[in-house]
């Protein structure tokens, strides 16, 4: 049952994440990037990870990719040619990448490692939630309040970067 | 019946994989920026994955970390690529070649 949901979730995301790059039309790659978003929630919840699963739409399919709507919208872009003219070198990294995992593949088989039970952290009765929260409140203080660091930065810069001329005067 | 981790790891390939073909093959600025997101993805499907199979919480802690920077990414690629159309009013970046030796 578990592999049935998981490769519906895997070819799902497989097939949209090729449409994204595919598509002429940025909006048709926008829309394909939501349902690559939201069936990787769901493959989130398959693998017991339920309070991601909502951050992720929340997040990503929610604040994300209605920014990312908007700029294409904003811009009105017409469609033009679709590739670059670098695709031997695109083929060339990708096929490099392909041929490494295969060999990496053929070379470790396709044994499942062996899975160590965790000492400190597991992922117990008391939730999902509960327990991310307890490890990111104590654990990882430090980075969380970067990361709020980090978030106040790209606010700035955004509302610098998109602003009109500095000199200019503003009109109302 | 469950998943063995490599199938997790041969899915996050292939949408990387993905994601790095569509960076170096489009040429609209804003499909670029959304195979960076394809990258990002793939490897929180890995960080949730290796996180499920070791039991240990801490890969999605790592995965919140990365949204984060995701989400700061987006914020400010998008006010360039805003910055960028209002200076040649195109964001086909074959036409962004100042730096380009």
């Amino acid at each position: 049952m578990e592999q049935v949901f998981f490769f519906y979730f895997a070819f799902v995301i497989a097939a949209a994440s090729v449409l994204v790059v595919a598509l002429r039309n940025p909006i048709y790659s926008v829309l394909a990037l939501l349902i690559m978003f939201f069936h990787v929630a769901g493959l989130y919840v398959t693998l017991h990870a339920e309070f991601l699963a909502a951050v992720q739409i929340v997040v990503y399919a929610g604040a994300i990719l209605v920014l990312y709507l908007f700029v294409v919208m904003l811009l009105n872009l017409r469609q033009d040619d679709r590739y670059h003219r670098q695709w031997p070198m695109a083929a060339a990294v990708g096929l490099a990448l392909v041929i490494e995992a295969v060999i990496l593949m053929a070379l470790k088989g396709w044994t499942t490692p062996v899975v160590v039970t965790g000492t400190e952290t597991t992922v117990g009765e008391a939730g999902n939630t509960e327990a991310i929260g307890d490890v990111l409140y104590s654990t990882y203080l430090f980075p969380f309040e970067v990361a709020s660091l980090i978030l106040l930065v790209a606010m700035i810069g955004a509302i610098i970067l998109a602003k009109k001329d500095l000199g200019e005067p503003a009109e109302s | 019946m469950t998943v063995p981790l490599s199938y997790y790891l041969v899915l996050s390939g292939i949408v990387f994989l993905t994601g790095v073909v569509g960076v170096l093959l489009r040429r609209n600025i804003i499909i670029i920026l959304l195979s960076v997101e394809l990258m990002l993805n793939a490897t929180n499907i890995n960080f949730v994955a290796f996180s499920q199979y070791f039991h240990d919480v801490a890969g999605q802690v790592f995965v919140f970390f990365a949204l984060t920077v995701a989400a700061a990414e987006v914020a400010v690629g998008l006010a360039i690529i805003i910055a960028l159309y209002r200076a040649k009013s195109t964001i086909n970046i074959d036409e962004f070649q100042l730096l380009k030796w």
